[in-house]
Order: structure tokens, then C-alpha cells, then sequence
């Protein structure tokens, strides 16, 4: 019997936030989007409290605060560095370990026999995590990716603490399944859950039952697939290479609304600049430039979504040229007469700089495309080194303006924020 | 002595080795006797941190470890990976605030200050305890 797991941290951005701060060992605590926008994570006191997932701060800031919680704008210089060493212990325990985000990995337990050995693999992770790092984690092991995601959301939802949850035998993942609404299952969205549910398809245990040659034909290869894993066939394996990106997305949400294309033309310049050091440092080209724009979806009265897209004649990482196509995508994106609540920036079709297809009409797109790898190398180093070096459609007084009042010290990565013990 | 006049040479005179143009800086002279025995500087990093992942930084505030060397602003090497012992130095929180002290686990749990102008703390029933790592190090910087 072959066993995989699914080491996933519970509420983590909330746990990290908790580590340095005994204090607040059994407070409410909520983490908030960029800009202070929306709640993205809660501890499990702020979930008790009625807090949903992605509710926008201020509609529940009152009650909450009132009642006692805690909030942290985000800080993911901790949460990094407290992902990775989750990660590098787990790396330590297996032979092979795929991060799948910052808080959950699939690991291959190659080394291990049997369903006893497997709980006791996982109760020592978790202890291990928990003492080490400080962040508690919860662990589904099962035959299959699918199945592991399963597992997991059970040993979060059993309230016994072990927080370890073994799925092995065929009639006790029978009994879960029938219990799981098909959209919990990893792979199967919104959407597809609801073209399931109209074939008389609602719990997981359902979707398992059907006939595999109907999905393949009906829907996909990919469903196919989840349907196989539900029935402990590994189809979708540990993918222990690094996958680079396939798309890099700057946006943010702004505190007032704007109105203007000329006030929107500097933030989508700062969007642009942002993603194309990004983009060179996944050491990537882009095609593709999109913009996007859009109003409230709390003002129900004027609603307007704009996204339009620049294709490079040949792929660039310069973000002069980046600046370019978001500006004319941006161009082509407004309408006059909304007020803006969102804009972002999406670079997209990525090429591997060595593998640089040339364009036939190269020469004549030369005049406005720009590329020159040792300028950005130079500029990227000089900004990383913290001298800022601008380019001229941006606006310097604009931008360190991620709203963040209630940001917590930066524990692990700087000299002057290390805590403190009397 | 006598000198004998052999002629003047030019440069097409001298053999093809001599007018080589060099694109790279020559060294000249002897090659560095260490060459064969270069090693890595000494890392500090190495010296001070066994678990890197269980290892945190903790910053002292006050005098209360002075006698055992930790003085104010002291930069303190956690690691949490290693089990506290009777003896062992501790960062811990004790009702909710991190403090530096000396853990004593018999006859009575305690946190011992290294200073005798502060005295023991006896853990008391029902209050919140938590042993965060054991202190492997301190940096008391001078200047």
C-alpha cells in the first residue's frame, strides 16, 4: 500500500501572527488583504464569531472589534519565512515533498507500510511543526492527492485533536464520501458542481459511483481523473520539480474611488513596474500585457468591469515595454464616468528567456519595443538596494501606499523588530 | 669585461610568443602558496545555529541574566527543537509576556533570574506557562 499526505497549516496567516504573541493565545484574530481591504484569514475564535472568508473589513470591523478580536494588516515577509521552515522540516522527514502554496504540501511517504506506521508518521509531524515553528498543522494521509484532501478537511473538522486523519479503508472512505457535498472535492468548482448536482450527482460518494467512460465524454479527462483518485487509483502524481509561473497578477483595491484615466495611469505604471520585477525574477518573458479595471461590487447602481489586453510581437522582460502595452490596454479598458475600486495588471503567455522565438517583423517593431537586459538588471539591483529609481509615468509620492496600519513586526527577517524577552 | 654588440632587434625579430596579446590580466610572479589550501571562511552562522529551522532570534530587555552573562540588548539564539532541562536557560511565556530565565524543574517549577536584585518566579497554580525554546547562545555586542 502506497500512502501519501497533505500537511496543510491551520488558519496560517492567523497562526503565524500568534507565534510571537503569546498573549493572544486564545483571542479572535483576523488577517486583512493588501490595502486593508478584506479579511483573508481568521483564527478559529473569529470563525466561532461569524466572520466569513473575504468579507470586506468594514462591514464587520464594529461588531468585531467590539467584541474583544484582534486584527493584523498582512505581513508576509513573516509568513514567508514561517512557511519555509515548515517546509524545510517536512523537506527533512521524505524523499520527496511537492509545496503546493504557502501552507500546504503533498508529500510521497515512500518509507512507510502500513495504516499504523502512517498515524504515527503523522502525529510526529505535527508535534514536530508545533514545537519547532510553533504553527499548528493538520494531516490527511490516504493512497491518493484527492483522497489525502479529503482526509485533511476531515482532520480539520474532528474536533479530537489529533489532527491527523488516515483514509485507507474502502468502507470507511465509502461512508465519508456520502457525507462530502461534491464541491468539497479538490478539482471540482463551483460550476461544475452545479452541472453535477442537475444529473442527480450531490455527494462525492455519487460522483464516485459513475460511470468513468460517461465523464470522460460528458465532461473531462481532468474529472476522469478525480473520480479514478476517489477510488484510491493514483493518477495525479507528487510533482517534486519546480513549475514556474504561468502568470503574474499585480492589483490592488484603493481606499477612495477614482474617476480619472489620468489618476489611474500612475497606479497601473506602478502595477507595471512591480510585475516586470517579478517577471525577471522568475527569470521569465511575457507576450501578454492585460489591464483591468472595475468599480465596487458593493455599488450596485454603476457597475462596470473593463480588461483589455496588449500581445507583444516577440516576448520581453523590459519593463518599458511592459509600461507601454498596460497603458494602451488601460486606454482601450476605461469608460468615463465610473468610479474605480480595483485595478490590476496581468502579464501572461510566458516564454523561458533562452527560448526566444524571433519575430519575422522584428525589425519594424524595434521602434517601440523596447528590451535591454543589463538596464533592468541594473535598476532591479539599485532598487533592491533600496535607492529608488523611477520611471517617469509612475508616481513616486503614490506609491508606498499599501495601507497597512496594523502590520506586525517583521519577528524573523529584521534586526530592529526581533521580539523581545525581559 | 667586455661587451659584444649582437645587433638591434625589432619587434617582428621576436618570436611569435612574445607579441601575443593577452585578453585577460597575467598573473605574474609566484602563484599564492594557499591556493591548495583555500577553505570557506569561518561562518558564524555555522557556530551558533544547529536547527535552522527551529531557530529563532530573541532580543533581551533588562539585567534580570546578568550573572549568567546575558546583558541588556542581548541578541538570544532559541531553538525550539531542543527539550528544556533542569538548568537549561529558557525563553518562555509566562502569562502572555516572553522572559529569559533559568528553568528549575525540582523541587519546585521556577524561573530563576541570574541577578540577585530580582527575585525567583514560583509558577502558581493556574498560571499560563509555555517553554518557547532553550537558549543556546548570547551576543552581548560592545560597541
Amino acid at each position: 500500500m502506497k500512502f501519501l499526505a497533505l500537511v496543510d497549516c491551520d488558519n496560517f496567516y492567523a497562526s503565524c501572527e500568534r507565534v510571537f504573541r503569546p498573549d493572544l493565545k486564545k483571542i479572535p484574530i483576523v488577517v486583512l488583504s493588501n490595502n486593508d481591504g478584506c479579511v483573508i484569514a481568521r483564527s478559529k475564535e473569529a470563525k466561532a464569531m461569524g466572520i466569513k472568508m473575504g468579507v470586506p473589513w468594514f462591514k464587520v470591523k464594529k461588531a468585531y472589534l467590539t467584541q474583544g478580536g484582534k486584527v493584523f494588516s498582512s505581513n508576509f515577509a513573516l509568513y514567508g519565512d514561517l512557511s519555509k521552515r515548515v517546509m524545510n522540516i517536512l523537506d527533512g522527514m521524505v524523499k520527496k515533498i511537492e509545496v503546493y502554496s504557502i501552507d500546504e504540501a503533498f508529500l510521497d511517504l515512500q518509507h512507510i507500510q502500513n495504516l499504523n506506521q502512517a498515524y504515527e508518521f503523522g502525529v510526529y509531524c505535527r508535534n514536530t511543526i508545533r514545537q519547532w515553528v510553533g504553527i499548528p498543522v493538520r494531516i490527511g494521509i490516504a493512497p491518493t492527492k484527492t483522497l489525502t484532501k479529503v482526509a485533511s478537511h476531515i482532520a480539520k473538522n474532528k474536533n479530537n485533536g489529533t489532527g491527523v486523519c488516515c483514509l485507507n479503508n474502502q468502507e470507511h472512505v465509502a461512508h465519508i464520501l456520502k457525507t462530502l457535498p461534491i464541491k468539497e472535492i479538490w478539482g471540482v468548482g463551483h460550476n461544475l458542481s452545479k452541472k453535477l448536482n442537475q444529473l442527480g450527482t450531490y455527494s462525492a460518494y455519487d460522483l464516485m459511483q459513475m460511470d468513468i467512460r460517461f465523464i470522460r465524454k460528458k465532461f473531462s479527462v481532468v474529472l476522469e481523473r478525480t473520480v479514478r483518485e476517489l477510488r484510491g487509483e493514483q493518477c495525479i502524481q507528487i510533482e517534486d520539480h519546480f513549475e514556474p509561473k504561468k502568470q503574474i497578477v499585480v492589483s490592488r483595491s484603493f481606499r477612495g474611488r477614482i474617476k480619472n484615466l489620468s489618476e489611474l495611469k500612475p497606479l497601473i505604471s506602478n502595477f507595471a513596474v512591480r510585475a516586470g520585477e517579478k517577471l525577471r525574477y522568475e527569470k521569465q518573458k511575457c507576450s501578454q500585457v492585460s489591464t483591468f479595471i472595475s468599480t465596487s461590487r458593493f455599488n450596485k447602481q454603476l457597475q462596470y468591469r473593463g480588461f483589455n489586453s496588449f500581445q507583444f510581437p516577440c516576448p520581453v522582460d523590459d519593463t518599458r515595454s511592459i509600461l507601454m502595452g498596460a497603458n494602451k490596454a488601460l486606454n482601450k479598458a476605461f469608460r468615463k464616468g465610473y468610479p474605480y475600486a480595483k485595478a490590476g495588471i496581468l502579464l501572461s503567455h510566458f516564454s523561458h528567456p533562452t527560448v526566444i522565438q524571433q519575430s519575422l517583423f522584428e525589425a519594424a517593431d524595434q521602434k517601440y519595443l523596447k528590451q535591454d537586459t543589463n538596464l533592468m538588471q541594473t535598476i532591479d539591483a539599485l532598487n533592491n538596494a533600496q535607492t529608488q529609481i523611477y520611471y517617469a509615468s509612475q508616481r513616486p509620492a503614490g506609491l508606498s501606499p499599501i495601507q497597512k496600519e496594523m502590520v506586525s513586526p517583521k519577528y524573523t527577517t529584521n534586526w530592529q523588530e526581533l521580539p523581545t524577552a525581559k | 669585461m667586455t661587451i659584444n654588440y649582437l645587433g638591434s632587434i625589432s619587434a617582428n625579430d621576436l618570436p611569435a610568443t612574445f607579441t601575443k596579446f593577452f585578453v585577460e590580466p597575467v598573473s605574474v610572479g609566484f602563484p599564492s602558496p594557499a591556493n591548495d589550501y583555500l577553505e570557506s571562511p569561518i561562518d558564524l552562522n555555522q557556530y551558533l545555529v544547529k536547527n535552522g529551522a527551529a531557530t529563532f532570534l530573541v532580543r533581551v530587555s533588562g539585567d534580570s541574566m546578568l550573572d549568567a552573562n546575558i546583558a541588556d540588548q542581548a541578541i538570544l539564539i532559541v531553538d525550539r527543537s531542543l527539550k528544556p532541562k533542569h538548568g537549561s536557560i529558557v525563553v518562555a511565556s509566562l502569562d502572555g509576556d516572553f522572559v529569559c530565565k533559568r528553568l528549575q524543574l525540582k523541587p519546585r517549577l521556577c524561573l530563576l533570574p541570574e541577578n540577585s536584585k530580582y527575585e525567583p518566579i514560583y509558577i502558581q497554580h493556574g498560571q499560563d506557562l509555555d517553554i518557547m525554546g532553550t537558549v543556546t547562545a548570547a551576543i552581548n555586542k560592545f560597541e
